[in-house]
């Protein structure tokens, strides 16, 4: 009752995980998808993604090429021969896979992956810029400390949409000099910056692609990322977790500037580097 | 053996069956009405994503209130994108795959009359029923349905201020998922009693199908991973109706009021959607695999290669997958030890998928291949969930998860693993027990020409998402275009709304397939696969309770060839009744 | 049947294709393996519930108020109740069957005072002024006895059925199994209510 295949099934297949495979892998290697590398840790995230796609393209590559071979060869073979499933090969073709796939993955995740975690959480190096960003909806208030280089308090009754978009407290001194702005983050080239991440309602996430930078606001959390831009431009800065009707547009700008720049626009404000 | 069924008034024997074959077509039923509303969805999404400045007359008259002035509206987005997933993952996938494919197929496998509590199975059924029905309801009601994800994360899913869809609409989600929960979970522990419990003399667990063997952990880890999510959901309805403060911290201000919460976090809801949503991710995928190596099998004529192997790789895999959910938060602010712990182990899930992709693949060496519809999408699996999986391991990798968390590139490998693998593993179960459930067959040509429109246009479709999200783009985005980094890459969207259409029709020539097989099919003997596992032992379509007696097994479920000469044994063929020619062969 | 013409790594095919069936392994019936399913089910949600308390406390806002004297009561009645199960288990094994279903029958009243108590504390705690909104560790109260006491209600629903069952004589000296897994669900029930009561006491 079974009908013997055409090998149009056969060549079809073949053909398809051919082109499959080949524009897949094309696909992920040959466009410059990735916004050129703007902050120090984006180096390392590029590289461990460069492995994942050798190793990972290797493997499928491979086991699509195995899949092909199988398919042509053993189609309508009518091999009627007996076939008994043999233990020890089976475990055998156990094992290599684990090893495979143990030395693939955990190279990546300890040894690319844990530098690039280590610079972004790891130990903050002493001459690092602290701003303060605030997440509301649906906008970025960023603040500088001013000349007394600190922040003031916040006090969420004491926000105001025009005129104190992120609350700081009219008690306190620190907080008369904070410089605020809005979907502006302005920074210097080439020195670690730190974001204190704070919301005001729902989560956020503050995310620049070009820095490979992405951290959720937790409400009720002061966040934290340290990353260093290392590219003079402009990059855009976006929400990255949906906050309500308009998370999708929800951006912003960062500034890199030279560091002579970058001080001459703090003392226009009234700030001091 | 019947007689007693066929004395039943018509809506015992097929609306309030206890028949575990009847239930099972229920949920099938049930899954494909829901998966109408869901690709219905689908395609406004795809629509507003590809054109999103566009204006749609046609919708201002179907959909008003969402299309005002002939413009989706944002907030109505929203909605369409968290009830798509939402439908999808628990009312498409689940209730097809597991609930329905396997209340059909379970007793059939093990040799069992029906399931152990074939009330209980129909109670679970019809608490699905207005579990849907109170997810459809929620479109309707004031602000529309839910809106802030499928993933509901609080403060957005606790605030109605904060959001039109949290209001109302994100309650009636709670309660609907909250009766799906209960459902499944009644269920799961029917599955896991009844293969426990109920499997013929002789079937031993290592003589069970792999179908069987995966819905088995399926169920175990349902019964393990869902109440977190119930106790997150009871907390959520409390934030939200009872002032209480869990997720909900000091400080918010939304619509210009501070709010009077205090103390609550988040983060803990979600480390207990995702003890829950990682393992559900597995819940829908093993059934998919395991119904793959059962038909490649059947159609390439020689036993699983490495069966003993795959089982251990089931239950590691499914063991990892319950210690590993933080993987969904590497970004989410939680501590970045946990974080590094859940990455080290999270990329180990590979190893057991390995194995179970190399045994797949191994089982087609020296394999006799009939390539049928079931078995074309069989091969389909194998492809997909080597490709979905290895995209997998980018994102769990810490690192390199900060640049891909919450774009499309998850959207894309969500989509292979439980779009792409699950539903072609509904699609081969449909083609290959078609003949056991309703005594006819489908047809070749229209299926063949099914798996043809679907796998061309899906493989490159979420491929194409992988792209997108290298390039940066956004998920859950209303204008893909609005930043502009991303503006070059609006073409690819085009693509990938072209081939879901293309897709679209695929399915259509399945439903006319399966309309017409229903009446005008050709007529199937007991056994047409020639398969060797024990359902193809009852008549076509099987009759109420199965077997008067069920048979009792004597070996594996595979035992294709194993005797020579193109032969199989079955696997109730007592042992003095095997037949053998054992003629020259390779070594 | 030909004789197989022997390479290593293949064996016979008469013997290694079936074989004599395995012995079955349903003697012990359906129930251990249900009742085993719906324990780590409902274990499972209580643990959730206990990660959730265990991380909530350490929240700005925990004031802890006092357990309403009345709970240590209906403890008191819960761990009772199981006690008389054990009782009517007894019982059964002894044949008496009359004599059993009186146990079960004080079990069950235990049970529902249980439930009574538990209303009360909650009036209580409201008289006191502490609603759902006003504080958390109360909050917890309510919501953590409220579950509980619905899987107590579940419970009280099977020993019922089983004491229905036993009314008719369907349980005899060695065939009382659904009173004994019964009465697994209920301990089980209780040492979760006590395992709640010390979490909301010393947090």
């Amino acid at each position: 009752m079974i009908a013997r295949t055409r090998t149009f099934e056969t060549t079809a297949l073949a053909l398809f995980f051919f082109g499959v495979t080949t524009l897949t892998v094309w696909g992920f290697a040959m466009p410059d998808w990735l916004p050129p590398a703007a902050s120090r840790h984006a180096e390392g995230v590029d590289g461990l993604i460069r492995y994942l796609l050798v190793t990972t393209g290797a493997i499928f590559v491979i086991g699509h090429a195995v899949l092909i071979y199988f398919i042509l060869k053993f189609e309508g073979s009518e091999d009627s021969t007996a076939i008994q499933t043999n233990p020890k090969t089976e475990r055998l073709w156990s094992i290599l896979p684990v090893l495979t796939m143990a030395l693939v993955s955990e190279v990546g995740v300890l040894f690319l992956g844990l530098p690039v975690w280590d610079e972004i959480y790891g130990e903050v190096s002493e001459d690092v810029l602290v701003v303060d960003v605030a997440a509301r909806q649906f906008e970025w208030i960023v603040r500088y400390p001013g000349e007394d280089g600190e922040f003031g308090r916040t006090d969420p009754t004491q926000i105001d949409g025009q005129s104190n978009p992120t609350g700081i407290d009219n008690a306190d001194p620190r907080g008369s000099d904070d410089i605020v702005e809005r979907n502006i983050l302005r920074l210097p080239v080439n020195r670690p910056v730190q974001l204190r991440l704070r919301s005001h309602d729902v989560l956020h996430s503050f995310s620049v692609a070009a820095f490979r930078v992405k951290q959720d606001i937790v409400p009720g959390m002061v966040g934290s990322t340290t990353f260093v831009p290392t590219q003079l431009g402009e990059f855009e800065m976006g929400c990255a977790e949906l906050c309500g009707l308009a998370h999708y547009r929800m951006g912003g700008r960062v500034i890199v500037m030279s560091p002579d720049d970058y001080e001459t626009w703090l003392s226009e404000q009234g700030g001091d580097a | 053996m019947s007689s007693a069924h066929a004395g039943l008034p018509f809506w015992r024997r097929y609306i309030f069956s206890t028949d575990h074959k009847v239930i099972g077509i229920q949920y099938i039923l049930t899954a494909v009405f829901m998966a109408l509303v869901a690709v219905g969805l689908s395609v406004l999404i795809r629509m507003q994503m590809t054109w999103p400045v566009r204006l749609w007359p046609i919708m201002e008259q179907l959909l008003p209130t969402a299309y005002e002035g002939g413009a989706l509206k944002p907030e109505f987005y929203l909605t369409m994108v968290t009830m798509h997933g939402t439908i999808m993952v628990f009312f498409v996938i689940s209730l097809a795959l597991v609930s329905g494919v396997g209340n059909f197929i379970i007793p059939l496998q093990v040799g069992a009359r029906d399931m152990a509590y074939p009330f209980l199975n129909m109670l679970s059924y019809w608490t699905i029923v207005p579990a849907c029905l109170i997810m459809l309801a929620s479109f309707f009601v004031e602000g529309g349905a839910a809106a802030g994800g499928w993933t509901s994360y609080p403060p957005l899913s606790a605030l109605p201020g904060a959001l039109p869809g949290s209001g109302l609409g994100q309650t009636l989600w709670i309660l609907g998922m909250a009766l799906f929960i209960v459902s499944f979970t009644m269920g799961s522990l029917n599955f896991a009693t009844t293969i426990l419990n109920l499997r013929t003399k002789g079937m031993s667990l290592m003589r069970m199908p792999l179908t069987v063997w995966t819905l088995l952990v399926s169920s175990v880890l349902g019964i393990l991973a869902f109440p977190p999510l119930t106790a997150a959901a009871i907390m959520l309805l409390l934030d939200r109706h009872g002032g209480t403060s869990f997720f909900l911290p000091e400080g918010l201000v939304v619509g210009g009021n501070v709010l009077a919460y205090e103390g609550g976090t988040p983060l803990l809801f979600q480390h207990l959607f995702w003890f829950l949503g990682h393992p559900e991710v597995y819940v829908l995928v093993l059934p998919a695999l395991g119904i793959a190596f059962d038909v490649v099998a059947t159609f390439g004529r020689r036993p699983v290669f490495g069966y003993r192997t795959t089982v251990w790789a089931l239950i590691v895999a499914a063991v990892l997958s319950m210690i590993v959910w933080g993987h969904h938060m590497f970004t989410s602010g939680m501590n970045p030890y946990l974080g590094e712990y859940f990455s080290i182990v999270t990329v180990l899930i590979t190893l057991p998928f390995a194995v179970i992709g190399v045994n797949l693949i191994a089982s087609l060496w020296r394999a006799d291949l009939r390539l049928t519809t079931a078995m074309l999408f069989a091969i389909g699996i194998i492809s997909a969930v080597g490709t979905g999986g290895l995209g997998g391991l980018w994102l769990g990798t810490a690192a390199s998860d900060i640049y891909f968390h919450s774009s499309v590139f998850v959207v894309g490998h969500f989509h292979f693993m439980i779009g792409v693998v699950t539903s072609f593993g509904i699609f081969a179960a449909i083609y290959y027990w078609f003949p056991k459930t309703f005594g006819r067959h489908m047809n070749e040509t229209l299926g063949k020409i099914h798996f043809w429109l679907t796998i061309s246009s899906v493989f490159p479709a979420f491929i194409g998402m992988h792209y997108l999200g290298l390039g940066g783009a956004l998920r859950r985005v209303y204008d893909p275009t609005y930043y502009e980094y991303v503006r070059p890459l609006q073409e690819m969207n085009v693509w990938i709304t072209f081939l879901l259409f293309i897709s679209i029709a695929g399915q259509l020539v399945f439903f006319v397939n399966l309309f017409r097989s229903l009446f005008w099919g050709t007529k199937a003997d007991a056994n047409p696969w020639e398969g060797a596992t024990l359902e193809w032992t009852t008549p076509s379509p099987a009759p109420h309770l199965n077997w008067n007696e069920p048979p009792t097994v004597y070996g594996g479920p595979y035992q294709y060839r194993v005797n020579g000469v193109g032969g199989y044994v079955p696997q109730h063929t007592p042992p003095e009744e095997v037949e053998c020619w054992v003629g020259p062969h390779e070594g | 049947m030909n004789r197989f013409d022997g390479t290593p790594d293949l064996i016979p095919v008469h013997v290694a294709v079936n074989s004599e069936p395995k012995i079955s392994h349903r003697s012990s019936g359906l129930y251990p393996m249900f009742l085993l399913a719906v324990l780590a089910t409902v274990m499972m949600l209580f643990a959730a519930f206990t990660a959730a308390l265990i991380v909530r406390r350490t929240g700005s806002d925990w004031v802890p108020v006092q357990i309403p004297s009345v709970v240590w009561l209906n403890t008191v009645f819960i761990v009772t109740s199981s006690i008389f199960l054990e009782c009517a288990k007894k019982a059964f094994s002894r044949g008496s069957g009359s004599q059993a279903s009186l146990w079960l029958g004080y079990s069950i009243a235990l049970g529902v005072l249980f439930l009574i108590g538990q209303l009360i504390a909650w009036s209580v705690l409201i008289d006191q002024g502490f609603l759902l909104s006003t504080n958390t560790h109360a909050a917890f109260f309510y919501m953590l006895s409220g579950v509980h006491g619905a899987h107590v209600l579940g419970g009280i629903g099977v020993l019922v059925w089983t004491l229905r069952r036993a009314l008719v004589g369907a349980y005899g000296i060695d065939q009382y199994r659904g009173v004994a897994h019964a009465a697994i669900y209920w301990h089980c029930v209780g040492a979760v209510w006590i395992h709640l009561l010390v979490l909301l006491s010393i947090t």
